[in-house]
């Protein structure tokens, strides 16, 4: 507060009316300043601003009132029909099927993505040889587009003609359909997302490695502790903080899954992938229904925002705690 | 931030130590190592697989690429065919030109308002100033899938249906970056502003001639978290466009599969074609491009 007003002072003190020392001229100038500030501070502001409220506050509060109305793609019917949307979506099995799928990929994702980011930077942050190449490998994937992404995996998963079942075959055994049968096509899935996504949470593993002080090790060494027991008393209680944040983030990403299914299974076989925001999406653009589809949309909002308040109060016990 | 930062310089001196133990234990490496870099060399391999499995498809025959048994190399030798063919008969070179101007200008356009915003949420104390920041830590929550319905209405009142605008203009909103960017701010020194306040400098130009200079590499990290996030994204390109003329890369992709069918040769060369710009990008810009995603990623939240 204090070096913003001494910051601004010199373009009061530049109009030259001012005498110094006059401390009643001086406060009235500062309520000047702040004034000025404040037209300029919104004057800044305004551009994102205006972005901001027109494509995302808008939409979220145009969303909520669409959920209470009969809106249809034409936009021809917005009559309010109070709760209907509501209750309708309470009932409808679809949509407990495909909340349960959204949970469901989130749990069987969730886990390998932590592990194995953290797997993979500890093994890189050993400092072999190859940095370069272990980097490029395991990030690599995240840069793809989650339609390149898709037709890959579409074709190592080609029952016939695909590698995985090529492969399994080396070893006598007939692989499944993948992505045509219900019991293998959600782990299919998962299997694609993780080696899509990994070298995220892998690359914020690697930088919290880099930042645990190297005397922590030395001391450690000195007290003639082993590679496995430096891993468990240093090295994982060093990284819990990012463990919580990249949980976290991973959660909140998995939650949103729509791409990959969408592209590789359609949701299928027989709704057996399809997420929550498949079904929103079918609801709304293959169905028509805006205002249902809405009303669906806030269900699942307020699902993220329980787990992101479930987030802040782990969290700040955390803060409090530290 | 601050946790974020030293990351940046590590890289080096963790290489070098690295390197120096090595050399040290030349006569003896100890097995723990040699298992560890073996496990390496075998899960760097298995990620690279599906990668290479969709290379070496898009080189064969569609004959070959469909034969059984599968073969991993051709055994009538490699050919460029089904590259020429998506080339000349596909819409992939004018796709990538989509895809490459409105990642360009959502990267502009969000870098411009987000730096504007986040320097006077830094810099000036004004009325609504914390009613603003705490409006945009809140907004982190809403995930941006569920606003397609009301957005794709918004844009059919404005018009922008099948525009590139229409494309660009609802990702430019990234409250994140806006944190990102002030929080950054907020660390420069404020005597570097005051001496040039004293010489009469306007606010502007103390943000561009001071500030942003000073601010590179943060907006080095925001652009390439942007663009790379914009190059990407699959789901609202693909509801507000269907000419074929203005898809992006990853929606256009998209419609061909179907259209294609079976033809996996030609499939593959067209997803490779669709990697292809980000991954030279990435081998040119590693470095950047990583430090990039861990300082946005940490500080992001």
């Amino acid at each position: 507060m204090t070096t913003a007003d001494g910051l601004a002072a010199p373009s009061g003190a530049r109009t030259g009316s001012v005498p110094a020392g006059d401390t009643s001229h001086l406060t009235e100038g500062r309520r000047a300043r702040r004034r000025t500030d404040t037209l300029r501070g919104w004057l800044y502001c305004a551009p994102f601003l205006i972005a901001f409220g027109l494509f995302l506050i808008w939409p979220t509060i145009y969303g909520f009132w669409m959920s209470f109305t009969g809106t249809s793609l034409a936009g021809t019917n917005t009559q309010f029909v109070g709760l209907d949307n509501w209750v309708e979506a309470l009932g409808d099995a679809n949509v407990w099927t495909s909340l349960g799928n959204t949970v469901w990929f989130t749990v069987l994702s969730t886990v390998p993505l932590v592990v194995v980011a953290l797997v993979l930077a500890v093994l890189v942050n050993t400092g072999l040889p190859g940095q370069w190449l272990w980097r490029l490998s395991f990030f690599l994937p995240f840069l793809l587009a989650s339609t390149v992404v898709s037709q890959f995996w579409v074709w190592m998963y080609n029952p016939q003609l695909g590698l995985v079942n090529t492969f399994l075959g080396w070893f006598g055994i007939t692989g499944p359909t993948w992505l045509q049968d219900p019991s293998t096509a959600m782990v299919a899935v998962v299997i694609t997302t993780v080696w899509w996504t990994v070298g995220f949470n892998f690359l914020l593993y690697l930088a919290a490695l880099q930042n645990i002080p190297e005397s922590l090790y030395e001391a450690a060494s000195l007290d003639g502790a082993g590679a496995w027991r430096k891993f468990r008393s240093i090295t994982l209680p060093q990284l819990a903080p990012t463990t919580v944040l990249v949980l976290v983030l991973q959660i909140l990403a998995s939650l949103k899954v729509f791409d990959q299914i969408f592209q590789m299974t359609g949701g299928g076989p027989g709704g057996s992938t399809r997420p929550v925001l498949l079904y929103i999406y079918e609801v709304g653009f293959t169905g028509y229904r805006l205002g249902y589809a809405s009303a669906i949309s806030y269900i699942f909002f307020f699902l993220i925002i329980i787990i992101s308040i479930v987030y802040m109060v782990i969290a700040s016990r955390r803060s409090v705690k530290a | 931030m601050t946790a974020a930062t030293p990351t940046l310089s590590r890289p080096g001196p963790a290489a070098s130590a690295g390197a120096t133990s090595l050399g040290r234990r030349r006569k003896k490496i100890p097995p723990a190592r040699i298992i560890a870099f073996v496990i390496l060399v075998v899960l760097a391999f298995a990620w690279l697989v599906p990668v290479l499995w969709a290379t070496l498809t898009s080189l064969k025959t569609e004959a070959e690429a469909a034969a059984m048994p599968v073969s991993i190399f051709p055994k009538s030798g490699f050919t460029l065919g089904s590259y020429i063919e998506v080339l000349s008969a596909g819409r992939v070179p004018r796709w990538a030109w989509n895809s490459l101007f409105t990642s360009a200008m959502v990267t502009l356009i969000t870098v411009i308002i987000s730096s504007l915003a986040g320097y006077a949420l830094s810099r000036m104390r004004f009325a609504g100033r914390k009613l603003i920041i705490s409006m945009i830590l809140a907004s982190i929550m809403i995930p941006a899938q569920i606003l397609i319905v009301p957005l794709f209405q918004l844009m059919l009142t404005l018009n922008l249906v099948d525009t590139y605008w229409g494309i660009i203009l609802p990702q430019v909103v990234a409250a994140p970056m806006v944190f990102i960017l002030m929080k950054f701010f907020d660390q420069i020194p404020y005597e570097l502003e005051e001496a040039a306040l004293m010489d009469g400098a306007s606010r502007f130009r103390i943000l561009l001639s001071i500030i942003l200079p000073l601010s590179r590499p943060i907006l080095g990290a925001v652009s390439i978290f942007v663009f790379i996030g914009a190059w990407n994204n699959f789901l609202w390109p693909f509801i507000v466009v269907n000419d074929a003329n203005l898809m992006t890369l990853p929606t256009g992709l998209q419609t061909v599969i179907s259209a294609y069918g079976i033809q996996y040769a030609q499939n593959m060369a067209q997803a490779v074609l669709a990697a292809l710009p980000l991954i030279v990008v990435f081998l040119f810009f590693q470095r950047q491009i990583i430090k990039g995603i861990s300082t946005t990623g940490i500080a992001g939240t």
